[in-house]
């Protein structure tokens, strides 16, 4: 076996130093009913060109999104990457190494997830952000018991126009902690009332901007009703870019701030593995009570700066079950993935990207409106709408899709039952050409016929 | 406030670059290059992407403009890549040398599996496109599904918890939400042994359980007494770590299962240690009701500095019911992925992610497992625990194992034999760096005093293994013939000397901000 450097005489070799007669002798704990006669039930083993073959014929029966027209968003956006963030982050050294826990050896992820925090801090707005969480809605549980600790209170009201995923992703982690979810109904196109829904037992609020529906807000009246009783405001984005053009949501007010950052660097994957970003204000109370990992400046013993993980008794390893979450494993590759194009980008490119993606959806929002029957019902947006459809959403996409257009997403998909079955939801990225939009409007005047 | 109003200012503690060397004029040493931050270097002016000028249109965004300077630093490419090339360079790798990690099972991740999960047919396809058009991509995790299940002989999988603790976090709340379909509103408490991950408890007490601990025997295992006698109404179930993370198999599993089951209890096995007995045992057979399954560990998806994971986990019929969302099944020649509660067959717990998991990883642990098929598999648990005995047999002798016998994949050693040498578990470990390899896992688990875990795993060589049994050999004679200062000065020859763990945990600085002023707090 090609990845087995051991032959047959190191093996005797070997047992005969431990001083056993066979392997099967140092498996002797297992117990009787748990022995096998011979290997499971599987094939067996396969050359390199017999895998890439097999992998090839399950690739090959999937759409990609370079090969069709494309506008599918909703919590994952097709970017493009630079060619060079593909080839640093298969570096050995970043590829193959363990989390940093030997700061000595490991300067080169640490200095990177330094670089990576204070990215996150300044696009968020905030002042400090974390090592990475898995993803978006991970990130966004997590802050929820997070606001829970600082504010002693087990309420949370979550905007229904939150990504169902994350809302679902926080109900489900809020269940056993007995923090009680309170959840809006979803208002496309609007913002749902969320302000009576705080009352004074409340520890958060939580608000997407742009929505799922694509609606850009101003977070500034709902932080401060929330902060008028006691309550937080935690602010999530699906789409990262959208930083490079809207307000951000510390400057508006939010006292954590959770998003996706998969748009950089990180590639659509068929949902993972992505990055969650999170950051929140310079208060000791919240930096004792965030989760994941931080990494911090320090110096070694010759008086030159380096970095080490830092802040460590909130976490599992030390803390155990008084830890501020079990997270241990994060997303350290894809959080370089995004250090690197972000880097590449600058503020400058971050801006020009931004515009380039707001001006698509907005080309992609007058060509849907112009046609009979559509209308598009988010009047301020970043690079993804919603339009109403005369048939519903779900069908029209499937219609699309066999006109090899992939159309975007059914708000039905995410809501079912809702009553949004006519409501589909389009992102336009830097990647769309105008052919692409050509296509979206022709096959689609077709579908709706 | 800002940050540099509360820790100290983030800058250079010399006049030329940071963390750069004095006795050089360019603060590099040869091949070790001196490399500040990006802060420090880029400017807000300059990208390294070209992208075409925008039409200069009017905003639709409602007045939400962002005005003022983010203060994000650009880099042109050729920046780019020296800066993180330099960067990687300062990093320690399986691709450089043993990792002798244990509990983390650093094994070889092969280049196969990278170029695999980068066709576009897997890396370029969106987790909400219709499902007709990503038929491929389902097909790949009902096929990764079911390897999963038939080496556990296990009945059912969730494959969207994104790490390990993610996959207990999804094997606990199956368990809380059984319980509580069951009525049993009184059971809370969960039985966690000493040795256990730190994540288990962490994990339990998300679910809203509390923890009790089980000592270890004199062999390092469960001590079957103690357990016994903890059994009780109020026990929810136990999490167990088999083998243990003393390296040891728990030779009573099958005892404990049945206990816990007797008791009303459910039984949770955390797999991080799985690869030690993949195609050799199936805990399915021992008895478990749930486990999760390291991708990142047993099926060698690169670590990448700390992640990405993936914790699939795998429930026993009982726990199946309440597996949560989303999950794929075959109707016919159809994948279909049911990714609502309503449409689900069973009562799921929830939704623990957006999407559907680590298509990443999938990718990559389908490539591993099929290439090294059920035979492989099986050689590959048995040469990693053949090579942890291997470590264990030859520094037995020099350095003291915590336990008799032999152990599975790792080897673990107490500090013992570094009594009244002044030298510390940590030295020991940091003089390894000197010597070219990355230390042990260290102080864990806590059972056993300054402990030392080796797992060398399947891919070393045996030329590989003798090196570095040499190696550890010459460093515990040394420490013994008082060579003190080559420990407790160590590491001289990394990157970095030791680092001051302290001061950055008394005053944080969490990131950089601009040494000339406090522009954050204005903000």
């Amino acid at each position: 076996m090609r990845y087995l450097p051991l032959t047959p005489e190191d093996r005797s070799e070997m047992l005969e130093t431990i001083g056993v007669s066979s392997v099967d002798a140092l498996f002797a704990d297992v117990p009787d009913a748990a022995r096998l006669d011979g290997p499971v039930d599987l094939p067996r083993r396969a050359t390199e060109l017999e895998v890439e073959r097999a992998f090839a014929a399950m690739a090959g029966r999937n759409l990609t999104a370079s090969s069709a027209p494309f506008f599918v968003g909703a919590g994952a956006y097709k970017h493009h990457v630079p060619a060079s963030v593909d080839h640093l982050i298969q570096r050995s050294e970043f590829l193959t190494s363990y989390t940093p826990y030997q700061p000595e050896i490991s300067q080169g992820t640490l200095q990177t997830l330094f670089e990576f925090q204070t990215q996150v801090a300044l696009l968020t707005g905030t002042d400090v952000a974390n090592a990475s969480m898995y993803d978006g809605s991970t990130a966004c549980a997590e802050a929820v018991l997070m606001a829970a600790r600082i504010t002693k209170r087990q309420r949370a009201v979550l905007s229904g126009n939150l990504h169902p995923h994350y809302a679902e992703a926080t109900r489900t982690l809020a269940k056993y902690m007995d923090i009680d979810i309170h959840a809006a109904a979803p208002v496309p196109g609007g913002l749902d009332a969320l302000a009576d829904a705080i009352t004074g037992d409340v520890a958060c609020v939580v608000v997407q901007n742009p929505d799922v529906f694509g609606q850009v807000h101003d977070l500034r009246p709902l932080a401060e009703a929330a902060h008028a009783k006691g309550a937080l405001l935690i602010a999530v984005f699906t789409e990262v870019v959208s930083l490079g053009l809207i307000e951000s949501p510390g400057a508006m007010g939010a006292d954590i701030v959770v998003g996706e950052g998969q748009s950089l660097g990180v590639g659509l994957q068929f949902g993972g593995p992505y990055v969650g970003l999170f950051a929140c204000r310079n208060d000791r109370n919240f930096i004792r009570n965030m989760p994941g990992r931080l990494a911090g400046e320090t110096v070694d013993a010759d008086g030159r700066r380096g970095y080490v993980l830092t802040l460590s008794t909130r976490e599992q390893h030390i803390r155990r079950d008084k830890a501020t979450s079990n997270i241990c494993t994060n997303s350290g590759l894809m959080a370089l993935a995004f250090t690197i194009h972000m880097t590449l980008l600058g503020e400058a490119g971050l801006r020009t990207l931004a515009r380039l993606n707001h001006e698509r959806a907005c080309e992609m929002a007058d060509r849907l409106a112009a046609l009979p029957g559509v209308e598009v019902i988010t009047s301020a947006f970043f690079n993804e709408i919603t339009v109403r459809l005369p048939k519903p959403a779900a069908d029209v996409v499937e219609a699309m899709a066999a006109r090899g257009v992939l159309a975007g997403v059914p708000a039905s998909r995410l809501y079912p039952g809702a009553g949004l079955d006519d409501l589909l939801i389009l992102a336009a990225t830097e990647t769309n050409t105008e052919t692409d939009l050509d296509a979206l409007e022709t096959r689609l005047k077709e579908v709706l016929g | 406030m800002a940050m540099n109003t509360q820790g100290r200012p983030s800058r250079p503690l010399h006049a030329h670059d940071a963390g750069a060397y004095t006795d050089t004029f360019s603060g590099s040493r040869g091949l070790d290059q001196a490399e500040p931050l990006i802060f420090e270097r880029g400017r807000v002016d300059v990208t390294g992407v070209d992208l075409p000028e925008p039409s200069g249109a009017p905003l639709r965004v409602g007045g939400l403009e962002r005005k003022a300077e983010i203060g994000l630093p650009g880099l042109a490419e050729p920046e780019t890549m020296r800066h993180y090339v330099r960067l990687s360079r300062k990093n320690y790798a399986i691709d450089l040398g043993l990792y002798p990690l244990g509990s983390c099972t650093m094994k070889h991740n092969p280049r196969l599996n990278e170029k695999l999960a980068r066709l576009p047919g897997f890396s370029d396809v969106h987790p909400l496109q219709p499902q007709s058009t990503v038929q491929g991509a389902l097909k790949l995790i009902g096929e990764l599904a079911h390897w999963l299940m038939v080496l556990t002989n296990t009945p059912c999988v969730a494959m969207s918890p994104k790490a390990g603790a993610h996959g207990e976090l999804c094997g606990m709340m199956a368990i809380r939400a059984a319980l509580d379909a069951r009525g049993e509103t009184g059971r809370r408490r969960v039985l966690v042994p000493e040795s256990a991950h730190g994540t288990n408890p962490a994990t339990a007490v998300q679910c809203g359980f509390y923890c009790d601990e089980i000592p270890a025997d004199a062999t390092g295992r469960v001590d079957m007494e103690a357990f016994k006698a903890k059994l009780g109404p109020d026990v929810a179930g136990i999490m167990l770590t088999n083998p243990n993370t003393c390296g040891l198999f728990e030779r009573d599993i099958k005892e404990i299962a049945d206990l816990i089951h007797e008791a009303g209890g459910y039984f949770y096995c955390d797999g991080a240690n799985f690869n030690a007995i993949v195609g050799r045992v199936r805990p399915g057979d021992l008895g478990i009701d749930a486990m999760h399954i390291n991708l990142h560990k047993t099926f060698s998806t690169p670590h990448g500095g700390g992640g990405p994971g993936s914790g699939p986990t795998v429930f026993s019929q009982a726990l199946a019911p309440y597996a949560p969302v989303p999950y794929v099944v075959r109707e016919g020649e159809t994948w279909r992925m049911v990714e609502h509660e309503h449409e689900a067959e069973g009562e799921p717990f929830g939704r623990m992610v957006a999407f559907h998991g680590q298509m990443g990883m999938f990718t990559r642990a389908l490539s591993y497992m099929m290439s090294h098929g059920s035979d492989g598999l099986k050689q590959a648990a048995e040469d990693a625990v053949l090579n942890a005995n291997y470590v264990l047999a030859r520094l037995r002798h020099v350095m003291t194992a915590a336990f008799d016998g032999t152990c599975m994949h790792e080897a673990l050693f107490d500090d013992r034999f570094l009594k009244g040498t002044g030298v510390s578990t940590l030295d020991f470990a940091k003089a390894m760096i000197d010597e070219g390899y990355h230390p042990m896992t260290m102080y864990f688990p806590l059972v056993v005093h300054g402990a030392m875990l080796i797992e060398p795993t399947e891919t070393e060589s045996k030329a590989s293994l003798d090196r570095f049994c040499d190696t550890l050999e010459g460093l515990a004679l040394a420490a013994q013939n008082g060579e003190t200062e080559r420990f407790t000065a160590a590491p001289r020859h990394a990157p970095a000397k030791r680092l001051d763990e302290t001061r950055a945990a008394r005053s944080p600085v969490l990131r950089w901000t601009p040494p000339q002023d406090q522009p954050q707090a204005a903000e």
